[in-house]
């Protein structure tokens, strides 16, 4: 159905080599999102797997056929654009129904198709307005309706949710993860937002300069990160990594505590440390602690913890959630 | 908002400009008006005296008015054809990435800057010259008999000089409309399986719309009044075959040294610039206001 498979895959620009060789497997069904900091090479993956960048080596398979050198159209892939790229002179309808008219296929059936990605994605009332007249919001499910009437093998997200706002973001991370599961299909989906890739993926490939850091399900990347880039990437607040002699003393190079595994008291603890800015969510609160010989420290801890600035607490890192990393970076 | 006193202000600021423009407007268009009415002749000095509409009768009556007419619009639509059809297609090529690009952009655009009678020569007497002309040469080097163009089709001959003059205006105003056209907009298109004529009937013309609306209507207001080509070329001739109503109204004034009519004919002119102008906004304003 819908299985992908890059087999040395690589890009370069003239001289510079964007990504260097690439092997990665996609499962029929899965949701597989690519996340890194821009400028990793994540969206160049993408396009190169649409066939809207051409390969400089290796293979791309889809469904076990080599479609290397296919032209977009023929790789059976929808595409929802970080700019959403509707058609902006064609009405709601129009937008959706373009793939299918490419296609040649009969107007009622298109109609038909128009009307239940409509209805899926809830802009039957909006069929007739152009893309200008919409919020984005429902541009983005234009996008999505665009991309799924064609009944493609996968799609293919680029960023897609970067432009909207916080609360409208968090809206159509669980639209979209709501029509994996009523679809079915392998999605992989673009971003660099950790909080996405942790909540909708399957499986979450980490990139950094081109290079996969590290691929496996959410919690297996937060619970055991290969190295540093991906310790530090996954997780939010940020996992602490500590340098120095406080690392030494547990034969590492780097020593990294995540802020929820870090316990704070008032009283007594293994470091001894000062409070900086103190940050309040109602559920949690983040707490800026700065100790002596180790350098800042985030602590997460319940929302009920109060403290003052400049209050000396204690903290003690929990042992058995303790990540070791060598010189290399790469997890002992 | 502003408020009352400010908006009166700025309005009594603004007027020493608004009065010089009025003025500068107002002056020749009246005395225009007011010569139309007069019987004005510089043969005959000191005959000068009101005859009412009997100018515009002569020159509404006259059959040459008429020719010129059809010249008129015969020669704007052409040229209008053949600049933006040729201005759309230019602009594609000038859209690609090629070797050379800023180059051939500077080469293209070059015509625009060469002005009307320096053209219509070059044209005349190094192109389009039966004897000496490059178009002759090259018929003759294939044994064919070279074509007197401003004999055999002077309207045709006038419409591909001006053409020339116009295609680098609307080649730059529709490669910049192309050049803002969005990529993703394309990409997205390839993915749902438009080929490369469907892309552009359904993405980048409709896109390019607004841009060939302007370029219709600022080439529209300055093809009415087409002139420098024509006196240099063909002189209105052979017969009044190039006559367009500007050419018309300069013979009378110039040649038969008739004011009155040539003022009468210059008010008909602003008359009908003012129909093709209210027909042309009707038409693809609404094109503007999206």
């Amino acid at each position: 159905m819908g299985s992908i498979t890059l087999q040395k895959v690589s890009k370069s620009f003239g001289t510079t080599s964007v990504i260097p060789e690439i092997d990665l497997e996609i499962n029929d069904g899965e949701f597989v999102v690519f996340v890194g900091p821009s400028g990793c090479g994540k969206s160049t993956l993408l396009r190169m797997i649409a066939g809207l960048e051409d390969l400089s080596g290796g293979r791309i398979v889809i469904d076990g056929k080599d479609m290397s050198n296919e032209a977009p159209a023929k790789r059976g892939l929808s595409m929802v654009f970080q700019s959403y790229a509707l058609y902006p002179h064609m009405s709601v309808y129009g937008n959706i129904a373009f793939p299918l008219k490419m296609d040649g296929q009969d107007k009622t059936a298109i109609d038909k198709k128009v009307k239940d990605a409509a209805h899926i994605l809830n802009l039957t009332n909006y069929l007739d307005r152009r893309p200008g007249q919409l919020s984005g919001g429902q541009r983005q499910r234009v996008a999505i309706g665009r991309a799924i009437v064609r009944q493609p093998k996968a799609f293919l997200f680029d960023e897609p949710l970067s432009n909207l706002d916080a609360a409208l973001r968090g809206n159509m991370r669980l639209e979209i993860s709501d029509l994996h599961h009523q679809l079915k299909t392998t999605m992989i989906y673009v971003t660099h937002d950790q909080v996405e890739a942790m909540t909708m993926a399957d499986k979450i490939v980490v990139l950094n300069a081109g290079r996969i850091e590290q691929v496996g399900s959410p919690l297996d990347l937060y619970r055991s990160p290969r190295n540093v880039f991906v310790a530090g990437f996954i997780g939010s607040p940020r996992m602490n990594l500590i340098e120095g002699q406080e690392a030494a003393k547990q034969s590492a190079v780097t020593l990294g505590v995540r802020p929820e595994h870090m316990r704070i008291s008032k009283t007594e603890g293994t470091w001894k440390g000062i409070v900086g800015v103190t940050e309040h969510l109602g559920s949690d609160t983040f707490i800026h602690v700065q100790v002596d010989g180790v350098g800042k420290i985030t602590v997460r801890t319940d929302g009920d913890f109060s403290t003052e600035f400049g209050q000396q607490v204690y903290l003690t890192p929990e042992p058995a959630r303790l990540h070791r990393f060598d010189a290399d970076g790469q997890a002992i | 908002m502003a408020t009352l006193q400010t908006r009166a202000t700025a309005r009594f600021m603004m007027s020493p400009a608004v009065i010089l423009l009025f003025l500068w407007m107002i002056v020749p268009l009246v005395m225009t008006l007011y010569f139309s009415f007069l019987r004005y002749n510089l043969l005959m000095p000191g005959t000068e005296e009101f005859i009412g509409f009997l100018n515009y009768q002569y020159f509404l009556t006259d059959p040459a008015f008429f020719t010129a007419l059809k010249n008129t619009l015969v020669l704007v639509g052409g040229t209008l054809l053949i600049t933006v059809i040729g201005g759309v297609l230019l602009a594609l090529v000038l859209d690609q990435p090629f070797f050379g690009q800023g180059i051939v952009r500077l080469l293209v655009i070059a015509p625009f800057f060469v002005m009307p009678t320096v053209s219509a020569l070059v044209w005349k007497n190094m192109l389009m010259h039966p004897v000496n002309g490059l178009f002759a040469w090259i018929a003759r080097t294939f044994g064919l008999q070279p074509i007197d163009w401003f004999a055999e089709v002077p309207m045709f001959s006038i419409i591909l000089i001006v053409a020339w003059q116009w295609l680098p205006f609307a080649t730059l105003i529709l490669l910049t409309a192309l050049q803002s056209l969005d990529g993703e907009q394309i990409e997205a298109a390839e993915m749902d399986g438009a080929g490369a004529l469907s892309r552009f009937f359904y993405l980048v013309l409709p896109h390019m719309s607004r841009a060939i609306t302007v370029v219709i209507l600022i080439q529209t207001i300055f093809l009415l009044s087409v002139f420098a080509e024509i006196l240099v070329t063909t002189n209105g001739g052979p017969g009044i075959q190039t006559t367009n109503i500007t050419y018309l109204i300069y013979a009378q004034a110039l040649l038969q040294f008739d004011v009155g009519g040539a003022s009468a004919g210059g008010i008909v002119a602003v008359i009908l610039a003012n129909i093709v102008a209210f027909f042309l906004i009707r038409l693809i304003g609404k094109n503007l206001e999206r």
